[in-house]
């Protein structure tokens, strides 16, 4: 137990530890005119010290909070651990919302300073200043076309650290009193404040305490042994806990190295040039990558693309088994070694996976073939599943223990029960203190005993392994009592290339059915190599072929779901395909890229009566709102199709009265 | 003025004694025909530093020959241009370029087949100064003069935000990013007269508004003067401090473009009239 009374419980100590162990080893990159900057633990200290003092000379006190709005850059990160520093509370906000969800967050939180990455930001902040009674003052990261705006309560990040120099040049001691100020920190001092995406409803406050947060990333950086050698991409939303805990939480905690891509645009090349040893990305990422790889293959010449389907498939047979050190005959090896030189190495090099050694994927279920595929590759990627309520981790696959339809036994220190009617219930150590201004809220996730409510519905598998099936809510039933689990149909769908977003109905109804997006990418470049022209998404939506095309995919669904006893008689009775992507800036998706079900339905809902009341096409207006905020229009001529059902279906029974 | 330099601002606009406001270049009673056809007849005006001017006028009115003629590429047979005070009547494109003055082109006119990068480094081949001999070494002195041009690229590639196409080959870019990638390249130049070929012609509204946004920054922060010809009203009349319009070849209207807007002979050359 010494050693645990030694270690740090709040994350600016971590800073000072690292700058004293790690000094001299980089802590940030950030590539900027063409070159990777990097910045030593020691400098990293230094920045964030000038733009702490800084910020306290503006009157930053204990306890305010500092709304937090960009891109990952590296002087962001510097804000969290700077406000962190001085017992304020850092709030990450996502750079992408629109000027009223922001405007919610921020009065909400009752920030008094906002650090932000440019003029849109700053611009986004003017126009609801009347409701933001309590901010003192805004800074701003990039001062582009901010050379004529009103610099009383707007300054330049830069200028705030020469403040803060400034003050240390005064005042000798002020370096040494700020370690202070850090060393007396407490680890009972809430650490930041993550905002919910917002899936349901009203995103909320997630308060999580400094010493939870610490004692979180110190289990999982013991889990997956990383250490001060690591590198990371951060390219996720910094308001996003993933973001927050894998990047800043588990970097301070090992001291390994955050890089920044040049711009959100540069991710892929900044992958590619980094080759970081840890990973992680939502499955859809990795479904885009198999995809232009895919593509890509089917552009190639005859013999690349013989050699390429050649070592996939012995990759296939043996490279998982290879993996995770299982025994393989050893011309099947010698094999595998021959594909690593010509394909897989060459593959992961372009794709800037080379050093994985951890990955994860997270927050969606994943197909099995796309899971598998990447593995066979010999990239150690794993599922976990988490929370914002439990600063991420709930569960996560060991090395050599890893299945793509599971998510994992619990995490380090965590506790897992399922309660009676079948939800997901935890205790862990990063466990979140409550929601912001919101203990009826807080109250009703928690359980008397403690538990944190997950509302997902799940189970364990034999081996031990938690399985997730659905939101809990959102599992239902057919009018016949058999269960409809809209989610696990979804994903079903989700896994044909073809279909990037489904949404099912069916609770409560005779049937399942089903709204399909097709995927622009894999549908636009097959309709390209079949010689099919079309104008729009709507056209290419709305083609024969591709309906036909989709219809296949919606058959073999069927076909597999009747496999199943639980699930046969959710079988989709009849899909169309919407005629405009589905959009977080229209409320469909949240920032997090998940369908907001009960929008979508209420959106939509003339078309739902349509699914059932057997219509063979449907006129349908939606607004929509463009990125700059301006609204529009568009309509359209809805088909709806019926599709094939398989096997043994229950009869549907008369309704018992 | 903020107590820092901002380090955002790439290149200083040219330090020389015309302040801003002043006249920069002044075009007086200029004449210019082929053969019989009158492409421009006696047009005077003049562009103050740092404002941006339009010119603007319905299809064959002569613009694009105005600004072949103040870019050298075409010599007026009648009438001066002077250019900081220097006036000038014959003269060839790249003696305009070693002046300051750069441009784009109706038609993007980049080198196809090489990446954005190059493209642009292309742009400060007339501000190198070594020799072809210590270029051809390319060591030392003219890699140490490289190594600068570079740093000064970058700064317009963060500038106009094409990072992620740094090294594709302009022909694989969309139309709208190449747009952007000539702009760069004239940029490169570090020109004290920017002449702006219809930059927004062929692109969609939210190319226009990026678009749009570079020019005013481009303006703002470099203080580079911009004189500009184009087709879409709405974008002049946000964009420019003063317009001058001509019709067949003759200005009949100059000044701010409220007034421009208002006058009859503008509204007449491009409704047409009753005859």
């Amino acid at each position: 137990m010494a050693e645990a009374q030694t270690l740090p419980d709040t994350f600016p100590k971590y800073l000072l530890r690292n700058a004293e162990m790690f000094g001299t080893r980089p802590a940030m990159r950030h590539k900027d005119r063409g070159i990777w900057q990097s910045w030593t633990w020691s400098r990293q200290r230094d920045e964030i010290r000038d733009f702490a003092t800084g910020l306290a000379t503006l009157g930053l006190r204990h306890g305010d909070k500092v709304a937090i709005i960009g891109a990952n850059r590296p002087k962001l990160y510097w804000a969290v651990c700077a406000v962190q520093s001085l017992s304020g509370v850092p709030v990450p906000v996502y750079a992408d919302a629109v000027a009223d969800e922001l405007a919610y967050v921020l009065s909400h939180a009752d920030v008094r300073f906002a650090v932000v990455q440019d003029q849109e930001q700053v611009d986004k902040l003017n126009s609801f200043a009347d409701r933001l009674t309590s901010l003192r003052a805004v800074i701003y990261d990039e001062p582009r076309g901010l050379a004529d705006y009103d610099k009383r309560a707007l300054h330049d990040f830069e200028d705030v650290q020469e403040m803060g120099r400034r003050a240390q040049m005064a005042d000798r001691q002020a370096a040494a009193r700020w370690e202070e100020t850090i060393r007396n920190g407490s680890g009972e001092d809430v650490s930041i404040m993550l905002y919910t995406s917002g899936t349901t409803g009203r995103s909320k406050g997630v308060m999580l305490k400094a010493k939870n947060a610490v004692k979180a990333a110190q289990d999982t950086v013991i889990f997956d042994r990383l250490t001060e050698k690591d590198s990371v991409l951060a390219y996720l939303p910094l308001a996003w806990v993933g973001d927050h805990y894998l990047n800043y939480a588990q970097g301070y905690v090992s001291g390994f190295t955050m890089a920044c891509p040049e711009s959100s645009q540069t991710v892929a090349q900044d992958l590619r040039e980094l080759a970081p040893t840890f990973y992680f990305a939502p499955p859809r990422v990795f479904e885009g990558l198999l995809t232009s790889i895919t593509i890509r293959m089917e552009d190639a010449g005859k013999l690349k693309r013989r050699i390429y389907r050649h070592y996939i498939e012995v990759a296939r047979k043996y490279g998982e088994a290879i993996l995770e050190g299982r025994d393989v005959p050893a011309l099947a090896r010698a094999s595998y070694a021959m594909g690593e030189i010509l394909v897989y190495g060459p593959l992961k090099n372009v794709l800037g996976l080379s050093n994985i050694r951890v990955a994860y994927t997270a927050g969606e279920a994943i197909g099995s073939d796309l899971f598998s595929f990447f593995r066979a590759l010999g990239v150690n990627l794993k599922q976990l599943y988490g929370q914002t309520e439990a600063f991420l981790y709930v569960t996560c696959q060991k090395d050599g223990e890893v299945r793509s339809d599971t998510v994992g036994p619990p995490a380090p220190n965590v506790d897992i029960r399922i309660s009676e009617d079948g939800e997901v219930q935890f205790r862990s150590p990063g466990m979140f203190s409550g929601y912001y201004l919101e203990d009826e809220k807080t109250a009703e996730t928690m359980t008397p005993d403690g538990y944190v409510k997950t509302g997902d519905a799940g189970f364990f598998d034999t081996d031990g392994q938690l399985k997730i099936i659905d939101r809990a809510k959102d599992v239902g039933k057919l009018s016949s009592g058999a269960l409809f689990a809209p989610k696990y149909l979804e994903n079903m769908l989700k896994f044909f290339p073809n279909i990037k977003e489904a949404v099912a109905f069916g609770d409560g109804r005779e049937f399942a059915t089903a709204f399909i997006n097709i995927d622009l990418q894999a549908v636009g470049n097959w309709a390209e190599r079949n010689n099919i022209a079309y104008a729009s998404y709507q056209e290419l939506a709305g083609h024969p072929l591709v309906y036909k095309m989709i219809a296949e995919n919606v058959e073999e669904t069927n076909r597999r779901l009747s496999e199943e006893p639980m699930m046969a008689a959710a079988q989709i009775r009849r899909f169309l395909i919407l005629h405009k992507e589905l959009d977080a800036d229209d409320g469909e998706l949240t920032r997090t890229q998940k369908v907001r079900r009960a929008f979508v339905a209420d959106r939509y809902a003339p078309l739902i009566e349509a699914l059932y009341d057997g219509s063979q096409v449907r006129f349908v207006e939606t607004e929509v709102t463009y990125e700059d905020g301006r609204k529009g229009r568009i309509s359209a001529n809805v088909k709806i199709v019926d599709a094939p059902v398989f096997g043994p279906v229950q009869p549907v029974r008369e309704a018992a009265e | 003025m903020n107590a820092h330099p901002d380090h955002h601002i790439i290149v200083a606009p040219n330090e020389d004694s015309i302040a801003k406001g002043e006249t920069l270049m002044e075009v007086k009673n200029v004449s210019l025909a082929f053969g019989g056809v009158k492409a421009i007849t006696d047009i005077s005006f003049d562009v103050r530093k740092g404002e941006i001017r339009a010119i603007i006028g319905p299809n064959g009115a002569g613009k694009t020959s105005m600004l072949n003629v103040i870019n050298g590429f075409y010599t007026p047979q009648i009438g001066t241009i002077t250019f900081r005070g220097q006036e000038r009547r014959a003269m060839k494109p790249h003696h305009a370029v070693r002046q300051g003055i750069a441009r784009t082109f109706q038609n993007v006119a980049l080198f196809k087949g090489m990446s954005t990068l190059d493209n642009i480094m292309a742009g400060r081949s007339v501000l190198m100064k070594r020799s072809i001999g210590w270029q051809m070494l390319w060591h030392g002195p003219a890699l140490a003069e490289e190594i600068e041009h570079r740093e000064k690229v970058e700064e317009i590639i963060d500038f106009l935000e094409i990072e992620h196409i740094r090294r594709t080959p302009v022909g694989k870019l969309p139309y709208g990013l190449q747009k952007r990638v000539e702009l760069g390249r004239a940029l490169a130049m570090e020109p004290s007269l920017l002449l702006l070929d219809e930059p927004m012609a062929g692109m969609n509204l939210e190319e226009k508004e990026d678009m749009s946004r570079f020019i005013l920054d481009v303006n703002q922060q470099r203080g580079t003067t911009i004189a500009l010809i184009e087709h879409d009203m709405g974008v002049v009349m946000d964009l420019s401090d003063r317009v001058v319009v001509l019709d067949y070849g003759k200005k009949i209207a100059d000044g701010p473009p409220d007034e421009v807007k208002n006058n009859q002979a503008v509204i007449d050359a491009y409704l047409g009239v009753p005859h």
